[in-house]
């Protein structure tokens, strides 16, 4: 199962240990984790579904390509960081 | 008379309390986060707080009386269709994600659990369980009227305000930014345009007196004549005393008739409040001296408050939703973007500062 770790700061409004996962898409594994974690969709993804904009996702060291669907290949034991998009400051 | 305030602000909400020496901050609630609007529900003492996250998007709570606060679902529209190519009337993309509650208003008494949310981008939502759970106003956002809203101080269209007519709950009127002034007589179910009379200075000749693209920083209703609203305007004050049907703009008001707030007097309807600034592209007060003015002849002369405001050097401007009244018409509160925090319990006559030290101070309201 792929393991999905969160960013430190999500965890002060959401609990949100690292959560492990089955799914051959990085949406695949969101889907599953949201399931068990219904609050925490909202604060990683838009109404949409796309990740939120200033979220980033980083799979086996990638950056994730696709932010609206997530379609990016995820294999059985990756390691994805769900993390705030910094920018400087 | 009213002795508590709620202040939303960039870190945190503030609540305020009339103690024997005086206004005090009493407890911040949701220290250092972002809490862009909350309000009182005088109907069962329930408190609701829209904190905006940024990174983590916007999110609802609620605090029953005597209870904790407790998260709820945020307004959130429904899928997009994925053929479809949604614009704002300036042309461009327009996001289906909430990015700010911009409003929040209980229904009628008759409407216990009823809640209306107006947001940015401009949606309406409404929930009739409190929160539990919210519903999009299909009707409004496919009403072509609404396809032609476009920003005006913030990036996207939003609502800002929202009133809940006294005289039947399925009435209500909306404040857009930029999009006029809207109405619905039966819940929701359809919408018109109610912003004739006013005047878009910043449009096209040929657009300038077009319902549709006006701004109106906040619009607020009179309690005691529920016909008398009036509005803050991009440009100017106006005022309508048939219910929106028409508007009439105010002239010549000193300082300045730029501003975002307006209040209105719960008894008196030709009485009501503003905080004016230099207009729009520079929007600070009139040579750095803070100001409220006020209005008992709706509109015809109008008094200018300065007592206990700080007259040399002050850059405070106050956000639509930051002035408020409470409902013995003596008691006022505002706080501005620099923090400062003023109370009178005099309409205005004087004014007592609680704090020069807050956060921005995004809305104010008593509670």
């Amino acid at each position: 199962m792929a393991k999905v770790f969160f960013t430190a700061n999500l965890q002060r409004h959401v609990d949100c240990p690292m959560a492990e996962a089955d799914g051959a898409t990085m949406r695949d594994v969101l889907e599953a984790v949201f399931a068990e974690n219904p609050r925490l969709k909202g604060y990683v993804v838009d109404d949409q579904g796309a990740i939120r904009k200033h979220m980033g996702v980083i799979v086996d060291g990638v950056v994730l390509a696709d932010r609206v669907r997530q379609a990016d290949r995820v294999q059985p034991h990756s390691q994805i960081h769900v993390m705030q998009a910094l920018s400087g400051g | 008379m009213t002795d508590r305030l709620i202040v939303s602000t960039r870190k945190g909400l503030f609540h305020i309390a009339r103690k024997a020496k005086g206004w005090e901050i009493e407890s911040v609630d949701f220290l250092g986060d972002n809490v862009s609007l909350a309000r009182l529900d005088r109907r069962n003492g329930a408190f609701y707080a829209a904190l905006d996250h940024g990174h983590f998007g916007v999110k609802m709570h609620r605090k029953d009386k005597g209870g904790d606060w407790v998260e709820l679902p945020a307004p959130a529209f429904p899928e997009k269709p994925e053929d479809l190519d949604e614009r704002d009337g300036w042309g461009r993309p327009l996001p289906w994600t909430v990015m700010r509650v911009w409003s929040l208003e209980p229904g009628g008494a008759d409407q216990p659990g009823t809640l209306w949310c107006g947001t940015i981008p401009g949606a309406l939502f409404r929930s009739d369980d409190r929160g539990a759970s919210w519903r999009w106003i299909k009707s409004l956002w496919d009403h072509p009227g609404r396809k032609r809203w476009m920003g005006g101080g913030a990036d996207y269209p939003g609502i800002h305000s929202i009133m809940v007519d006294p005289r039947g709950s399925d009435t209500v009127r909306l404040g857009v930014s930029c999009g006029g002034v809207w109405e619905t007589k039966d819940g929701g179910e359809t919408w018109a345009c109610r912003a004739n009379g006013m005047r878009a200075e910043f449009m096209p000749p040929e657009f300038s007196a077009d319902p549709e693209v006006q701004d109106p920083h906040l619009v607020v209703q009179s309690p005691s004549n529920p016909d008398r609203l009036w509005s803050q305007h991009h440009n100017g004050i106006f005022i309508t005393s048939d219910c929106s049907a028409n508007w009439s703009e105010i002239r010549d008001v000193s300082p300045s008739s730029f501003g975002f707030a307006v209040a209105v007097h719960p008894r008196e309807p030709d009485t009501a409040w503003f905080v004016p600034g230099v207009k729009d592209e520079q929007r600070y007060p009139v040579g750095g001296a803070l100001v409220v003015t006020r209005t008992r002849d709706g509109g015809k002369s109008f008094d200018v408050l300065r007592n206990g405001l700080p007259q040399s050097h002050a850059y405070d401007i106050v956000y639509r939703h930051a002035l408020a009244i409470d409902a013995s018409g003596d008691r006022l509160a505002f706080g501005s973007t620099t923090g400062n925090l003023f109370v009178s319990e005099n309409q205005g006559d004087d004014w007592i500062a609680v704090s020069g030290t807050l956060p921005p101070i995004h809305a104010v309201s008593f509670g």
